[in-house]
């Protein structure tokens, strides 16, 4: 990037080989042409002054908290007719953070990613991304704009080749238009063998050269995985979202998808959100996580602090036995207090939230619940 | 031994060049069948060896071949049923016989009226895509088959009422007999009758041009940004959105696209014969050109090449069943899919081919020879 276009806070341009996070290694300036005038980070204070209205920055890696976050959500939440799927989902990530979002299944994780993406428009709260609104994005805008995404199910273009997947990620950088493509004019073999070229590094980076020509749907599970995130890399996003990628892994496996993502974050000084259960993986690599229980947020902090944290605990693992039979002896004393609580007192279920709320049996109205027992609002 | 190696390595240089990748080879297969049909049916038709029946069928087979590999674009590249193709060769035909009728008195040259009756059939057939692509494009599902259907339809009936008359220099067109016999007014068409008195301008070459270049635009759009993006959004219409494709920008590019090359195909059709009534574009036609696409192989365009060759070919050649050519199509089509997706068929294909195919067979034998004389295995 020449000098005179040099912003404040942008990544790029400001030292941070002061950080102690190895970013002094930038050998792969893959921003560097800055094609397509991806959106800068500005300065938090430049862009709200005092008013910032989402000062939540509490559990922002240090390095990241002089900048605005390069997400942040505030109070979001989709309905599906009554069902309430997210409720009051708020979120910071910053600039060059590598961000967890975990919970049990059907927890609302992938819906959230969803609603970043305007794949769902949320029903309630905002998305700010780069400090501009989302909202009247549709999923293509969001791309542009600089979030890219992979998938639980692996959606790769199945009949193209590797390297042509990695070629239309790359559709927005390359630069001709109908007639060229028609006639084959000197530009389209120019940026034709531009993007060739561009693709072949990507594919270098990630040690995939040798299956260039191979086709997609072809190619072994961990190599789709990795074909996937490369795709969405290839559009040079500022937040990487990752669904699950480590899902039908072993653990060598996942160790070394550790060590890619590492990567990922330290070579194209980009954010990354992930959503996933593998617990070493997570904890492992994530400087903050956010951890959701249907589809309320039951816990934020360093992979620490999640570790220790009680309601957690409770949520993947159930309530231990000493604190359930606390909760009866309470329950005994007072059964109306537990009879408004609407607990079901057994011992055989391992996750005791999950069971069938008596109360509303009790008061008459026939409790309206999912198939995971869960209450309908 | 030395200029052995050369030779090798300059046939794999040539390989390279013609059958480097899955681009390369289809462009060689497809542009070879044609160019050799051509040329093969240009000496049979000089040293008499072909009937004159045949002959008169030269321009529409080329015609038929240019419209299975644009329908090509949309079903097998785009992954989207259309069935109203014929309406976009009914636009381009009458189109290119008014253009041509137009022009007639000025320009006395019969290949630069055909010329610019080609060009004046593909605009408007792609202005006719755009109008019904618009609106459609960005639904998901049936619609466009549905859509495409009632257009094929909507076209054959306007074209059945309408009127278009030359008056001096001036064009007139109606809705009804008005224009009609009025002194000095020419009849270009005239309803449900059709166009009358065209000049044929349409040869053996020029058609064969015009489908070498429909074949060249599929084929670089294939291999190119916008191919890749049209095919992505087949495979994966949530990926593509999500890597920031434009679906709908994307599924118009293929579908006006084919829409021109039809309505240019049309109009290489329409100054093939004297007269030409609208009826022959009809629902029958859009089908017979998805017949031609889907017995080639949906997406595979020399076998679509093939298809139309030997479908327009057959029912002259043996004109005496022709009445049962609908039915035939129907019994071929329902046999061609459950033999392409039935996996105990295809497996016994495979094998078959593995037994004819030369560089199989090498492959096989080489590895023979490994497994037998792992000794005397010589360097390169």
């Amino acid at each position: 990037m020449a000098d005179d276009k040099i912003i404040k806070g942008d990544p790029m341009n400001t030292d941070i080989s002061d950080t102690g996070h190895g970013y002094e290694d930038r050998e792969l300036t893959y921003y560097d042409d800055n094609v397509g005038g991806r959106a800068v980070f500005v300065d938090a204070k430049e862009q709200w002054g005092d008013e910032d209205p989402y000062p939540d920055t509490t559990i922002l890696p240090e390095r990241d908290k002089d900048m605005t976050p390069v997400l942040e959500v505030k109070n979001l939440g989709i309905d599906f007719g009554g069902l309430t799927a997210v409720d009051n989902f708020s979120l910071a990530i910053g600039r060059t953070e590598i961000a967890g979002l975990i919970g049990p299944n059907g927890a609302g994780k992938t819906t959230i990613f969803n609603m970043l993406t305007k794949v769902y428009e949320p029903t309630r709260g905002e998305i700010f991304f780069n400090s501009k609104s989302t909202e009247g994005m549709n999923t293509v805008d969001i791309n542009k704009a600089g979030m890219a995404r992979t998938f639980q199910n692996i959606r790769l273009f199945d009949k193209l080749t590797v390297e042509e997947n990695i070629k239309v990620a790359l559709h927005s950088y390359t630069d001709y238009h109908l007639l060229n493509a028609v006639f084959h004019s000197p530009k389209y073999r120019r940026e034709e063998k531009r993007i060739h070229e561009e693709a072949m590094k990507m594919l270098e980076l990630f040690e995939m050269t040798d299956v260039a020509d191979h086709k997609a749907g072809s190619l072994p599970y961990g190599a789709q995985r990795r074909l996937e995130i490369m795709r969405a890399l290839a559009t040079k996003p500022r937040l990487l979202l990752l669904d699950e990628p480590a899902a039908g892994m072993n653990p060598s496996e996942t160790a070394e998808l550790m060590k890619t993502i590492k990567e990922i974050r330290d070579k194209f000084q980009i954010a990354i959100l992930l959503i996933e259960h593998d617990m070493s993986l997570v904890m492992g690599i994530c400087e903050g996580i956010a951890v959701l229980n249907y589809g309320r947020t039951i816990a934020k902090g360093t992979p620490a602090e999640i570790q220790s944290n009680p309601q957690v605990i409770e949520a993947y693992l159930g309530k231990s036995r000493g604190k359930m039979e606390e909760e009866e002896d309470i329950e005994k004393q007072d059964p109306e207090a537990a009879f408004k609580k609407g607990k079901v007192t057994s011992k055989v279920e391992s996750r005791p939230d999950r069971a069938k709320p008596a109360a509303d049996h009790a008061k008459g109205t026939p409790g309206k619940t999912d198939k995971k027992g869960k209450e309908i609002r | 031994m030395a200029e052995r190696k050369e030779n090798k390595a300059g046939a794999k240089r040539l390989r390279n060049i013609f059958f480097g990748n899955e681009y390369k080879k289809e462009a060689t297969i497809s542009y070879g069948i044609l160019i050799v049909g051509y040329i093969l049916l240009q000496l049979g038709a000089n040293a008499g060896l072909i009937g004159r029946n045949l002959q008169g069928q030269f321009v529409p087979i080329c015609v038929y071949i240019s419209l299975a590999i644009s329908l090509n674009l949309v079903v097998g590249i785009s992954g989207e049923l259309s069935l109203g193709h014929a309406g976009f060769m009914s636009v381009g035909a009458f189109t290119g016989i008014i253009v041509t009728r137009m022009m007639e008195a000025s320009m006395p040259s019969g290949n630069v009226r055909l010329f610019f009756a080609v060009l004046a059939g593909a605009i408007t057939a792609a202005i006719a895509g755009i109008i019904i692509g618009i609106p459609i494009l960005g639904l998901r599902g049936d619609y466009l088959a549905i859509v495409t259907l009632a257009f094929g339809e909507i076209v054959r009936n306007i074209m059945n009422v309408l009127y278009f008359g030359l008056d001096g220099k001036k064009l007139k067109f109606a809705f009804n007999h008005t224009i009609d016999g009025v002194e000095g007014n020419q009849r270009i068409i005239t309803g449900a009758i059709g166009a009358t008195g065209v000049t044929k301008t349409a040869t053996f070459t020029t058609a064969m041009l015009l489908t070498l270049f429909t074949l060249f635009v599929v084929l670089n759009l294939k291999n190119s940004k916008h191919g890749r993006c049209i095919m992505a959004v087949r495979d994966n219409r949530i990926a593509g959105e999500s890597i920031g494709i434009n679906v709908k920008k994307y599924k118009l590019i293929a579908f006006v696209v084919s829409a021109a090359l039809a309505g240019m195909a049309g109009a290489m059709f329409g100054q093939n014969y004297s007269t030409l009534a609208p009826l022959k574009f009809n629902f029958n036609t859009s089908v017979l050109i998805l017949v031609f696409v889907v017995l080639g192989g949906i997406g595979n365009i020399w076998g679509g090449i093939l298809a139309a060759t030997l479908l327009t070919i057959l029912p002259e050649a043996l004109r005496q069943f022709a009445d049962y050519r609908m039915l035939t199509y129907a019994v071929v089509l329902i046999v061609v899919m459950i033999c392409t997706y039935n996996p105990t068929i295809r497996a016994r294909a495979g094998m078959v081919w593995e037994k004819i195919s030369p560089r199989k067979r090498r492959k096989k034998k080489a590895e023979e020879a490994a497994d037998h004389d792992e000794t005397g295995k010589e360097e390169m």
